[in-house]
């Protein structure tokens, strides 16, 4: 593999990343404050890119399509909450996992009975169409440097809020601590509230970001779900720091492994041996890193809750 | 009373040092005693003072930052738990805890399983296992609560629940005891029940006993190891600790007894 | 009821075929809901014997099937390997990700179970061999010392229902036993089972290799069944769905396992037949249960 492809890889490993952050943050958040534990987390990346889509298609332009997204996905997000996921909160995780299993049933179907089963589109704005050349002789897509932009942007924004403002105190604090939290007086259900409807949005976000790359299609939140989950047991549950080092780390290996792999076992094997197995072996990379970490660290990278 | 442990030459267990601090708090700092075999040694100290979290260290439910402990001669700081409880050092928690869903004697035999054969046994129902139910049964006897064997641990009153747990650390066949306010909660009846429980487990185990019952304790210890912030305040026979002018000014106040 | 329901309900899948369910329908459907059962009775008992939340159960059903498949592929159809081939291959996948799995507890345990699961889907997935993303189709059902005595669906039938009722009592004695007390506790008050000198940790890999060999067996009989094993029937979906059998029959319980997973196969298919869109009466259905059911269907709790 030449050196051009493989930077190509690592920046779409990057992406990836990127994308995924913006998904964990929001499980990881409402993990460390609620220790609410929400499949439905997934289905909100799904809502994110099927409202772009749809939006973009009635309006015919992304721009306004976005922030009507964002919207969208913040109002089903806090409609779930209200409907289902606030009668979980004093229940044990099996309950949590199978009530918000049930949502995502329903909302992987419900997009399927509004909008077909057909994958959807989501055109590239005009704006960030095209590519640039980041070295010569090498183009790469401008809206996926778009992506890692926004995405390192809002990681950025988010760090801000968490490490340096009075709510993002009470985040940490509540992840650290939740019972001391609501001893000390604050309503933790509102401050709740909030972390679950920025998560949400989050969500929604990564979603209209990923459609005009990835296609739009019933259960396509149910994968980033897992790969999210794996983000967070990696960087250790309710830290947001470990979460966007953990992204990253699983987009690249990710998808440097699926380039990579087929090419590493051509080294001792022949060719078609090599692709089948460099692509299982692939496939599973991310999740040996996941137990390698853990097996070194059960708490993670960057173990949040003390004791 | 008479200091008994004087008798016996080497201690069976003994805290070096033991340091733990929470953040900037020191809550065990720099604590050393010893224990021998057939004495009773008591820790009081004003709520706060460390006692849960220094029997804590030595049981190996929680590490220490620094110091050792040896029991029988050997370091065992770095043995986890269970690994403890198998080399003889059982305890009783401070907030009940046994099995609610089992009977009291399924809650005996299981501690005593651990002594008799392997469990990894996958088919022979245990509750038929006679050799457990006899060892279930001498520990629930010798607490007095043979006639409640049948009875869900979670229906026993609360006396009743702390004398399980009591019979729970003799059924793993210990040789020391780490007792957290065995006393606690229990009435007046059944307060008197116990003291004379351990009265007669004396002289069998080496029994490290946190209490806040003054007189219990007093009734019960051959020494007694005062500590306040972490420190130890002052080790003595009962009769010199009462007469200790610092522990009386720290601690005993008013003959005010503490709970 | 609870105590007999299951003992009546193996009895009548017993007699159904005498009883004029004798269609290649009703055959498809009865082992569909044996498999699912000895599959969830497998989950019953890590959820309410060990207390471990796994949300990766279909793997264990995932690689019992694909040992069916991979072995089928190199021609070896003979049960008498293939089955203790299965069996060996899920128990040794549980011992394996369990090992790493156990260290953790609640939350994260239910998260690792899932991403190990997936790594099962995703390897299943990438064999090309094997049929990849379409899935293997069977030459042929595994023979019996040479005889072809599973091709017969009545024969067949009986083995799944005769493996289930072993099953059933074989975890039932396993959980009564030394071994299963000793779990039990770990569950209940792990800070008590230390104290009586017993690590948990060993406690409950075994019981997850032996969910998971159990879970194998279910596996071999899913490819049996359909003659086809693919990365789709072994999806985290099922896993989920495996998890809401044990809850509704109430956790805690081996037969409620079996009664869950019966009640779920008969009310997937009623409800398919109303409407294509039938996850979204499902899955309202689900929460419903799990918000208003704490305790199953059975509506008691146990330990
Ligand atoms: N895990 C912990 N994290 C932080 N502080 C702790 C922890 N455990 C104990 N402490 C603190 O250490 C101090 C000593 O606690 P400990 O329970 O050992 O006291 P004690 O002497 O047993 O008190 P009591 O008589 O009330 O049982 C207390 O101030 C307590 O708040
Ligand atoms: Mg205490």
């Amino acid at each position: 593999m030449s050196g051009t492809l493989l930077l190509v890889q690592a920046l779409n490993g990057l992406q990836l990343g990127v994308l995924l952050f913006l998904v964990a943050a929001g499980l990881t958040l409402v993990f460390g404050v609620m220790d609410f534990i929400n499949l439905a987390h997934g289905v909100q990346y799904m809502l994110g890119a099927y409202l772009g889509a749809h939006f973009a298609a009635i309006m015919g332009s992304f721009w306004l399509a976005l922030p009507l997204a964002l919207l969208g996905s913040l109002a089903i997000g806090l409609l779930l909450e209200v409907l289902v996921f606030r009668h979980l909160y004093a229940r044990d995780h099996l309950a949590q996992v199978l009530a918000t299993f049930g949502v995502i049933l329903v909302l992987n179907q419900g997009v399927k009975a509004v909008w077909g089963t057909a994958p959807r589109e989501l055109p590239v704005p005009a704006l960030l169409d095209g590519g640039i050349t980041i070295m010569p002789g090498l183009q790469y897509p401008v809206f996926r440097i778009a992506i890692i932009a926004a995405g390192l942007a809002t990681a950025g924004l988010l760090w801000l809020v968490v490490e340096r403002t009075k709510v993002g105190m009470l985040i940490r604090a509540g992840a650290t601590n939740p019972r001391m939290v609501a001893a000390l007086g604050v309503d933790v259900r509102r401050l709740f509230t909030l972390v679950f409807a920025t998560g949400a949005m989050l969500a929604g976000f990564a979603g209209v970001m990923a459609a005009p790359i990835f296609s739009v299609e019933p259960g396509m939140g149910d994968t980033v779900l897992i790969l999210a989950f794996v983000v967070i047991v990696i960087g250790g549950i309710g830290s947001i720091r470990g979460a966007f080092i953990a992204a990253l780390l699983v987009g690249l290996i990710d998808t440097l492994g699926r380039s990579l792999m087929p090419d590493l076992m051509r080294l001792i094997l022949d060719a078609s041996s090599a692709r089948q197995a460099g692509a299982a072996i692939a496939s599973m990379l991310v999740y040996v890193a996941m137990a390698a970490v853990l097996a070194f660290r059960p708490a993670g990278l960057f173990p949040v809750r003390g004791g | 009373m008479a200091w008994r442990g004087a008798i016996v030459a080497e201690p069976l267990l003994i805290l070096d040092g033991l340091r733990k601090h929470y953040g900037g708090l020191a809550v065990t700092d720099g604590v050393s005693l010893d224990l021998r075999m057939g004495e009773i040694h008591a820790i009081i100290g004003p709520n706060g003072a460390g006692k849960t979290t220094l029997i804590h260290q030595v049981s190996g439910t929680v590490a220490p930052d620094a110091g050792r402990v040896i029991f029988g001669g050997r370091d065992i700081t770095r043995l986890s738990f269970p690994a403890r409880v198998r080399a003889g050092l059982a305890r009783s928690f401070q907030i009940t805890s046994i099995l609610s869903g089992f009977s009291a004697l399924e809650n005996a035999a299981l501690a005593a399983q651990r002594r008799h054969g392997s469990s990894f046994r996958f088919f022979r129902a245990a509750a038929r296992d006679a050799t457990l139910n006899t060892a279930g049964m001498a520990a629930l006897e010798a607490v007095g609560l043979a006639e409640r064997a049948t009875m869900q641990a979670g229906a026993l009153s609360h006396g009743e629940k702390r004398q399980l747990e009591l019979a729970l650390a003799l059924a793993t066949e210990p040789r020391a005891l780490l007792l957290d306010e065995p006393l606690a909660g229990a009435g007046q009846e059944e307060t008197a029940r116990l003291i004379a429980i351990l009265r007669a487990l004396r002289d069998r185990y080496a029994i490290l006993l946190v209490e806040h019952d003054m007189d219990a304790v007093f009734a019960l210890a051959d020494r007694v190891t005062v500590l306040e912030q972490g420190r130890v305040l002052a080790t003595g026979t009962p009769a010199a600790i009462r007469a200790d002018a610092a522990v009386r000014a720290a601690y005993l106040g008013e003959e005010e007894i503490p709970c | 009821m609870m105590r007999w329901s299951p003992a009546l309900l193996l009895a009548l899948l017993a007699a159904a075929p005498w009883l004029g369910f004798s269609g290649s329908y009703e055959f498809t459907l009865m082992a569909r809901a044996m498999v699912l059962a000895l599959a969830a009775l497998s989950l019953g008992f890590l959820v309410g014997g060990a207390g471990l939340v796994s949300l990766g159960h279909a793997a264990m059903l995932g690689v019992g099937g694909y040992a069916v498949a991979i072995l089928d592929a190199h021609g070896v159809t003979e049960a008498l390997l293939v089955l203790p081939a299965a069996v060996a291959a899920a128990a040794l996948f549980a011992l394996l990700t369990g090992a790493i799995a156990i260290r953790t507890s609640g939350v994260h345990f239910i998260m690792i179970t899932l991403a190990f699961g997936q790594m099962a889907f995703f390897t299943a997935s990438s064999l090309a061999a094997y049929g990849g993303d379409d899935g293997y189709t069977l030459y042929a059902r595994t023979e019996i010392a040479g005889h072809r005595l599973l091709e017969n669906r009545l024969a067949f039938h009986y083995l799944c229902l005769a493996l289930l009722a072993g099953a059933w009592l074989l975890l039932r004695a396993i959980l009564a036993s030394r071994f299963g007390r000793v779990l039990r506790a770990t569950r209940e008050n792990a800070q008590r089972a230390e104290a009586m000198g017993f690590a948990p940790y060993a406690y409950r890999l075994a019981a997850y290799a032996i969910a998971g060999a159990v879970a194998g067996l279910a596996g071999f009989l899913m490819a049996n069944a359909t003659e086809f094993v693919a990365p789709s029937a072994i999806a985290w979906q099922r896993s989920g769905e495996l998890l809401f059998m044990v809850i509704l029959g109430g956790v805690g319980s081996l037969p409620g396992a079996i009664l869950g997973a019966a009640a779920f196969v008969v009310a997937e298919e009623q409800l398919a037949t109303l409407t294509e869109h039938w996850r979204l009466i499902f899955g309202p259905l689900l929460i419903l249960a799990v918000i208003f059911l704490p305790h199953g269907l059975a509506g008691r709790h146990r330990g």
